[in-house]
């Protein structure tokens, strides 16, 4: 599977050992890449993506790896962004809301209890409904925004993949992760790829990565370009 | 032409501004009273070479709706001056 990697990005090695220790192999490829070939799955990880400048992920959502990684989504293929790299799924358009400064204006670096609302994900596939994971957030601009009728659809729709039990960053409902209407595009905040060891705080974050793991390894590597 | 523009972005109303909320709770403990309704926003500003003040709107609006605004959460006003 492919791992993108912005300037700026920094979670890029922790998500590719992750995914080896799940017997994936994880390769990380630079954001100006306009094709991607061979790949069965795309994560794009946490970091400062372009400094973060204007928004977070502003300036990724224009960078050439993000054609292919449209591709990925578009044909049905595992899609994951984690913290950065859900911000830049959803200002690229690939997950509906946004995501704006904490509500108390505090960087937030603790391990969170999240509860598995939706298991239509390829993410959550391995989990049950109403599970609660204790997964590592470290973000500024992690309090998920949408507006009412948004929410009321993401909720209509099982669109809410992740929500935290006890609510750090002022997100509406509360929300830590949503998806896609298909499901093969998932973005959270917090990092599943730093929750892979017990003896490292948690292992919770194992499973949700081993379900992607598996969602991709049921499909043929393949070649994804801009549309 | 050469025209100066002024983007001011800003969040939508009813978006919630913890930036604003906290300069509004910290002017009083500095004695200034009666200061209500604080937004923050950013404001960006360029040179922009257009044929008329018409077609530099357009472009510094479709800039706004592209990148340096999300839709979203925020709203931009742009302002044009020929310099």
């Amino acid at each position: 599977m492919a791992v993108v990697c912005f300037p700026g990005s920094n979670c890029e090695h922790d998500v590719a050992a992750a995914l080896r220790s799940l017997g994936a192999e994880a390769e990380i490829v630079w954001h100006t890449r306009s094709e991607l070939d061979g790949f069965n799955a795309v994560i794009v990880p946490g970091g400062f993506a372009h400094g973060d400048y204007i928004r977070p992920g502003a300036i990724a959502q224009f960078s050439p790896v993000m054609g292919p990684v449209a591709s990925a989504a578009a044909k049905g293929y595992p899609v994951l962004g984690i913290c950065n790299g859900f911000q830049v799924l959803v200002e690229t358009g690939l997950l509906p809301g946004a995501l704006m400064r904490n509500d108390g204006l505090r960087f937030l670096c603790e391990t969170v209890t999240c509860e598995v609302v939706s298991t239509a994900s390829v993410l959550t596939s391995g989990s049950t409904p109403g599970e609660t994971l204790e997964l590592p957030i470290n973000h500024y601009e992690g309090n998920y925004t949408c507006d009412a009728e948004t929410l009321a659809q993401l909720v209509e729709r099982g669109q809410i993949v992740l929500r935290y039990s006890d609510n750090p960053n002022g997100s509406t409902g509360s929300v830590a992760g949503v998806r896609n209407e298909v499901g093969n595009v998932v973005g959270l905040m917090p990092h599943p790829e730093r929750a892979m060891e017990a003896l490292l705080g948690s292992s919770d974050g194992r499973g949700l990565l081993a379900a992607f793991v598996d969602a991709a390894t049921k499909l043929a590597p393949t070649h994804f370009e801009a549309a | 032409m050469k025209f100066s523009v002024h983007v001011e972005v800003r969040g939508l109303p009813g978006i919630a501004d913890p930036e604003g909320r906290t300069i509004e709770r910290a002017l009083p403990a500095l004695g200034f009273s009666g200061v209500s309704s604080v937004r923050v926003g950013k404001v960006i500003a360029f040179d922009l070479e257009a044929a008329d003040e018409g077609a530099a709107r357009v472009a510094a609006e479709e800039m706004c709706a592209r990148l340096l605004s999300n839709p979203v959460i925020q709203r931009a006003e742009v302002s044009i001056h020929s310099s």
